[in-house]
């Protein structure tokens, strides 16, 4: 367990410095170079080609789509759009890649120089530079097997499923980023929500952290603090954690890394460039290989593809089908949906905007909407350390909302069939079945139970009959427990009163 | 019969094919008969694909009895250079490292070859991955030069040529990345054609170097060169770099030749010191039949042609060092286990440690080192610059004339073993053919002769502008008209009989 400096002592010694690497898998129909299928899972190794496989002999040919999707991005990202860029090849030899290079771009990216607007929890807004976005391909999956850890060090021997090899990626690398102060944390997790929404609301990705749709490498160093008027001190050595699989963990794990940096360099120790593992369970980052900036990739040109020249018409074209900045649509869907600004940085907050959008559209009404997502499923998601978008579909939450807005459900009985839909269950119809959850409103049944629960209390009865109304709740207590709770209270007091007079002395 | 069936050209075969005076089976039969009788000696393939050739021919000749339209060409035998990966019959690009593995998919060029009824014989040796211009640096043993068992067929092509004059296939698929076409095609006497950059789809050769391979036509005429440039060439949307041009019948250039006002230049570099005198006879002596024709000889200058080599050295083995990293025994090929075990790297290392060979490793490391950080400007980076220069060298010498010619190598065929120990003496032997590959222009290598000194043939080379390739069969057949007339008779039928010779062969390679 690494030594962790207070947050806020750490803050007041160093400026934390930032950096991010976004890679988003496009959702494209086939491969960037390849014509098979750009569907990650199955069957290992079923989705491949030759080129995806690298057998000798094959050649890459570029994706249009993934070339579109892409100049979408850099435009969305207020980037400028090279007129000519070039693929190259990064050299390199790991299992995963079936060539032992990876075609990507060096020096040439298609998408350079954008900003990107990010607002914070506490409502600052913060300006993101974008150095560039760049087109390559993703490698095959590694399982690394008979090793304690699943790691590669100590395994036997290792799988490689290629289906991954050939997905087409966006990566996208910010300048460094100075100013986040204490709120970087934030910022990392805002950053990275605000790239999402841009490529969901492009289209152009799943974006599914927890399936590495969309994956954050996370640079951070710090940066001492000198007094007022001296010049400040060089850039510390940073450190790339990589596997931050969601949100939260992009947040945690900048947290961790400022607090583990700021112990190791009051200590007068030294950071190590290398890369780190987050781990979700522990919370902790651990150290990965070395990385240095000597890495050499022997990057060139790749001879087997042509440059990409994208025509001035296709980048307006695509300019003019952008949707509305995630800034610029925040500020109307607050107004739309008629929230309170305390609600609407609630909902900002807890990264389920989209959500909400995707459950109105379904038909729930905002606030609904708003209260299902920001309230049981964000508690069940914080509980289970997982994100809320992974427990349920905004589908399934607009068709809970509808069993309680026609009275099927009371809003108990729909945190219960939430549960079940969250276990897997099926529907929130198919739970309502399965577990027979609905309101009784066959008033048949109740006034049976209730004559049955009058009768076996008389003295109660009797009371109820001298106008003691007030004497009801135990009656109507033994009823809902007789109906298991799946019956409307304020129906049962009615037909309690009712059945009291109605019943023969 | 048999004999006189191999003694054919693809062009007659077609012929007699189409009139129904052979059949397939007959024609391939011949030539699975002649290989038998003189692989010994020559060893020009690395695999005779005996059953599926006279399966395939058997279909055709099945088709053709049902009266189906077929291409002119089809049941018409052929040799496919190794390079070239071919579904159901073992590809090695002339290396161990990828000894026994069988191709699950078929390269462009072959799924035409097929498309069109040509029936495979086998596949034909090479230096291994195309690096060499001898074959000795194949993985299996050097090919023997036909017309002298002690020499070498050229290289890297060295199979298909020497299987193409020893009468062992009518023609055959080569590639040339420095000159691995015409190279072997000047010194075996026959025909071979390195068409423009982009001209033959490039899916499925296995790289040597991507920005220079190009697939083309080993034959022993012209006008089957270009009958078989027909078939092959045309766009790939599988290869990017593959033009979308639409191509004329290069068959029609050929019947159409004529150099009456065509203006030759003569490449004022590529002659003189280094060049074998005999070589230059038969050039001079060639360059006065197309005078005499009516095409007019100017001298033209290509001054960066003196570093043309240098930049060859370092583009071609920069990109092999990079398209052989795949070789890596994860998923197809050799796997070599070190002793005791050891990590991925370990096993990666190991199989390409003994999968390839020295020349091989030579150029990974050259292009290793010249892509590597810090060297890459003054290596990779210059060499581009003068591969600019090399193109706008040919661009000017273009304004003055209509194709370009030179030798096509300084010397006639030299003794296997004389040059493999000085890899440099080896590369100069390219410095002709070399500058098309740069400058991605086409280059047609024709039989000039045999050198006085020697008796060994001499090609001579042109060259025309990227997308001129049919004014090269244009040139190339008019030549070949030439010289046969003068001489009565072409230049292979006065090559050894190697029936005879069988006795004296090397037992080297036996198929």
């Amino acid at each position: 367990m690494a030594k962790l400096m207070d947050y806020d002592r750490a803050l007041e010694l160093f400026e934390p410095v930032l950096g991010f690497e976004v890679h988003i898998e496009l959702s494209t129909k086939t491969k960037m170079f390849s014509d098979a299928p750009n569907y990650f899972g199955g069957e290992p190794n079923t989705n491949i080609t030759p080129v995806d496989l690298g057998l000798p002999g094959s050649l890459p040919v570029v994706n249009g789509q993934a070339v579109r999707y892409a100049i979408s991005l850099g435009l969305a990202l207020g980037c400028s759009i090279a007129p000519t860029s070039r693929f190259a090849r990064k050299n390199y030899f790991y299992p995963d890649l079936a060539k032992n290079y990876q075609i990507s771009q060096s020096d040439e990216p298609i998408a350079f120089a954008g900003s990107v607007e990010v607002e914070l929890p506490n409502g600052r807004m913060f300006t993101v530079p974008i150095e560039r976005a760049h087109m390559e391909e993703d490698a095959g999956k590694l399982t690394h097997v008979g090793g304690a850890t699943g790691r590669i060090q100590g395994a036997e021997y290792s799988l490689v499923d290629y289906n991954r090899a050939g997905v087409p990626l966006v990566e996208i690398v910010t300048d460094i980023i100075y100013g986040a102060e204490a709120d970087a944390p934030e910022l990392a997790k805002a950053y990275v929500s605000t790239i999402r929404d841009i490529v969901v609301g492009l289209g152009i990705s799943e974006a599914r952290m927890e399936r590495g749709n969309l994956r954050c490498d996370a640079n951070i160093s710090l940066r001492r603090r000198t007094p007022e008027g001296e010049p400040p001190a060089p850039l510390g050595t940073r450190t790339e954690t990589k596997n931050v699989n969601s949100l939260r963990s992009v947040e945690r794990a900048i947290r961790y890394e400022i607090q583990r940096q700021a112990a190791i360099l009051d200590e007068g120790g030294t950071i190590t460039q290398e890369t780190r593992h987050w781990h979700e369970d522990t919370g902790e980052t651990s150290a990965g290989r070395p990385k240095s900036d000597a890495d050499d990739y022997r990057y060139f040109p790749e001879p087997d593809l042509l440059p990409v020249v994208p025509s001035d018409e296709l980048i307006e074209e695509l300019r003019a089908a952008l949707p509305e900045a995630p800034a610029i649509r925040r500020r109307r869907l607050k107004a739309e949906w008629n929230f309170t600004d305390l609600e609407f940085q609630d909902l900002t907050n807890s990264g389920l905007v989209n959500e909400v959008i995707d459950t109105v559209a379904a038909g729930a009404s905002p606030a609904a909407a708003r209260k299902w997502w920001t309230g049981e499923i964000a508690r069940t998601a914080n509980a289970q350390g997982v994100d809320a978008t992974t427990l349920v579909t905004p589908l399934q939450v607009a068709q809970l909302v509808a069993l309680v807005d026609d009275g099927t459900l009371t809003d108990r009985l729909a945190r219960q069939v939430l549960e079940g839909v969250i276990a897997g269950e099926g529907t929130p119809q198919q739970v309502v079945d399965a577990r027979g959850l609905a309101v009784v409103s066959d008033d048949g049944a109740l006034i049976a139970a209730i004559d049955e629960a009058l009768q076996s209390q008389p003295d109660v009865l009797a009371k109820i009959r001298d106008g003691k109304v007030q004497a009801a709740g135990a009656v109507i207590g033994a009823v809902m427990k007789a109906m298991k709770g799946q019956a409307d209270a304020a129906r049962v007091r009615e037909l309690v009163l009712e059945r009291a007079t109605a019943l023969p002395e | 019969m048999t004999n006189d069936l191999t003694r054919l050209t693809a062009d007659a075969l077609a012929t007699k094919l189409a009139a129904g005076d052979i059949s397939s089976v007959e024609a391939t039969q011949a030539h699975l008969d002649r290989i038998a009788a003189v692989e010994g000696a020559v060893h020009a393939f690395l695999h005779v694909a005996s059953d599926s050739a006279l399966a395939e021919a058997a279909d055709i000749d099945r088709r053709r009895a049902a009266g189906e339209q077929l291409h002119p060409l089809a049941g018409v035998p052929i040799a496919i250079k190794d390079v070239i990966v071919t579904k159901g019959m073992p590809t090695t690009s002339g290396s161990k490292i990828l000894e026994g593995w069988v191709p699950p998919y078929d390269a462009t060029v072959m799924t035409k070859l097929r498309a069109a009824g040509l029936v495979s014989l086998g596949k034909t040796n090479m230096d291994e991955f195309a690096m060499g211009s001898s074959t000795e640096h194949s993985a299996y043993g050097p090919t023997h030069n036909p017309w002298d068992l002690e020499r070498i067929p050229g290289g890297s092509g060295g199979g298909s040529a020497a299987a193409v004059a020893a009468f062992e296939a009518p023609f055959a698929l080569g590639s040339d990345t420095g000159g691995s076409i015409r190279q072997p095609a000047h010194v075996t006497g026959t025909v071979g054609l390195k068409p423009t950059y982009g001209g033959v789809s490039r899916y499925g050769a296995i790289a040597l170097a991507s920005s220079l391979d190009q697939i083309g036509p080993v034959s022993r005429t012209v006008l089957d060169s270009a009958l078989l440039h027909d078939v092959i060439g045309g766009h790939d949307p599988r290869d990017s770099t593959s033009l979308t041009d639409v191509w004329p019948s290069f068959a029609e250039a050929v019947r159409n030749a004529d150099v009456a006002g065509l203006r030759i230049g003569v490449i004022k570099e590529l002659q003189g010191d280094g060049f074998q005198p005999g070589v230059m006879e038969r050039f001079r002596e060639a360059l006065a039949l197309l005078e005499g024709a009516g095409a007019i000889i100017t001298e033209v200058e290509l001054p960066s042609v003196e570093h043309a080599i240098a930049a060859y050295y370092l583009i071609m083995p920069a990109e092999a060092s990079s398209n052989l990293a795949k070789f890596d025994s994860v998923r197809f090929g050799l796997r070599v286990n070190p002793k005791g075990g050891g990590t991925v790297e370990d096993v990666m290392s190991a199989t390409r440690e003994q999968g390839f060979g020295a020349e091989t490793k030579r150029r990974i490391i050259l292009g290793t080192y010249a892509l590597s950080a810090g060297y890459y400007d003054a290596y990779y980076g210059s060499a581009q610059k003068v591969r600019t220069l090399v193109q706008r060298d040919f661009a000017a010498a273009f304004a003055n004339a209509d194709v370009l010619v030179s030798p096509t190598a300084p010397t006639t065929a030299f003794k296997l073993g004389e040059k493999t120990g000085d890899p440099l003496s080896m590369y100069l032997n390219d410095i002709a053919t070399i500058p098309a590959n740069l400058a991605g222009i086409p280059g047609i290598s024709v039989p000039a002769g045999l050198a006085a000194e020697d008796g060994l043939p001499v090609g001579i080379q042109f060259l025309a502008p990227a997308r001129e390739d049919a004014r090269l069969y244009g040139v190339a057949a008019a030549l070949e008209a030439l010289l046969e007339e003068k001489w009565g008779h072409t230049l292979l039928s006065q090559a050894p009989d190697l029936s005879s010779s069988e006795m004296n062969a090397t037992d080297e390679g036996a198929v």
